[in-house]
């Protein structure tokens, strides 16, 4: 299974700021190993976050992101005790789902 | 008479300068450095570690919290600074990883040796490595303390500080070509001297350390193969007594400084 990410979320002038980091291989699919063969592409393609259960961010992802893939956001109206979960789904079918509760 | 007078001023202007125009690139990297500080992907690595040291693992099916550190049985805080050290139950002076796979072999069972001979960044020493980045991160602002009351630990400093003015390989370098001086740079990286204070808290204290331009997370040994690997000179072993007794000399060093692992590098 995927490691967890890292998420903040700190309430900033009504609105949160949300900060996560997620840990993901993010394979290119264009280099090469030692022996010459192409290494499969492994990255995420889809990311989603809630704000109480309710869809603020749907962001689809390709190989052009960095490894361990860092994301900022605002949620508009958030307040200190609100959820925000987030989750990310890569092209191998995996799936990790992490929440934070504001602060 | 005059003309020489203008030109030594237009030099002087000159010096000038290139003088702004090399603070402002340092000040550059600084920002670039604070920038990245802001979601340090160690964080990862600390998760991972704080996961593996509290999970049941290995043939023992058991987890790392009866490890001792060097502070007693599962005391994590404070056990990075005073590391390497000597340890009467193995009768060796060891550095944190090291100390990580007699745990691993005493207490779940894995296979020591077998360890040691694997890659940085595969299988169970990617796993020695976040182990190592959350047991540095427990004592993040920590003063570093090495004990140096056993004789072998002051054996193992003196045969650093050896190994660090020891010139070799093709170029004829030692550690301290590049780190035994103040203000030293390659390219635009910053040399900490190393033989002293606080150059040595800002080298020796930041490792273990997330590499931005490779992605990965590099240990002190990890780290010490590399300088070797930029003196054109064969690494020594993994756990070698080499590398730990650099690791004593520079921890020594760094007496007072406080701890920032797991820092971040370009």
């Amino acid at each position: 299974m995927a490691d967890p990410m890292r998420i903040r979320a700190q309430s900033q002038g009504g609105n949160a700021v949300v900060r996560v980091l997620m840990s993901h291989e993010m394979e290119t699919g264009q280099r090469k190993d030692s022996a010459g063969k192409t290494i499969p592409a492994w990255h995420i393609t889809n990311v989603t976050a809630t704000h109480n259960g309710k869809p603020v961010l749907n962001a689809e992802w390709g190989p052009a992101v960095a490894k361990n893939p860092f994301l900022q956001f605002t949620v508009k109206g958030a307040k200190a005790g609100d959820k925000i979960a987030v989750t990310w789904k890569d092209n191998k079918g995996d799936t990790r789902t992490d929440e934070a509760a504001v602060s | 008479m005059r003309t020489s007078k203008i030109a030594l001023a237009i030099a002087l202007a000159g010096v000038a300068a290139g003088v702004a125009a090399q603070k402002s690139a340092t000040q550059a990297i600084d920002e670039y450095r604070a920038m990245l500080a802001d979601g340090n992907p160690a964080d990862l690595f600390e998760a991972k570690g704080e996961s593996l040291w509290k999970q049941k693992r290995g043939p023992k099916s058991a987890s790392l919290e009866a490890c001792d550190l060097g502070k007693g049985p599962g005391v994590v805080k404070g056990a990075f600074v005073e590391l390497p050290r000597y340890f009467a139950d193995t009768g060796k002076v060891q550095d944190l990883e090291t100390r990580l796979i007699t745990c691993m072999e005493r207490l779940q069972g894995f296979n020591a040796a077998e360890i040691a001979k694997t890659p940085f960044g595969k299988g169970e020493m990617a796993n020695v490595t976040a182990l190592a980045t959350f047991v540095a991160a427990e004592s993040k602002g920590l003063p570093f303390n090495l004990p140096q009351a056993h004789p072998q630990e002051k054996t193992f400093y003196e045969a650093g500080k050896r190994l660090f003015f020891m010139r070799g390989g093709t170029h004829d370098f030692s550690c301290a070509t590049c780190h035994g001086e103040d203000g030293k740079r390659i390219r635009l990286q910053d040399l900490p001297n190393l033989t002293k204070n606080p150059g040595d808290g800002v080298g020796f204290a930041a490792w273990p350390a997330y590499r931005v331009s490779n992605g990965q997370m590099w240990s002190m040994q990890l780290r010490l193969n590399d300088c070797y690997r930029q003196q054109r000179f064969p690494y020594p072993e993994f756990g070698s007594d080499a590398l730990t007794a650099l690791s004593t000399y520079l921890g020594v060093n760094a007496k007072g400084a406080k701890s920032a692992a797991p820092a971040i590098k370009r």
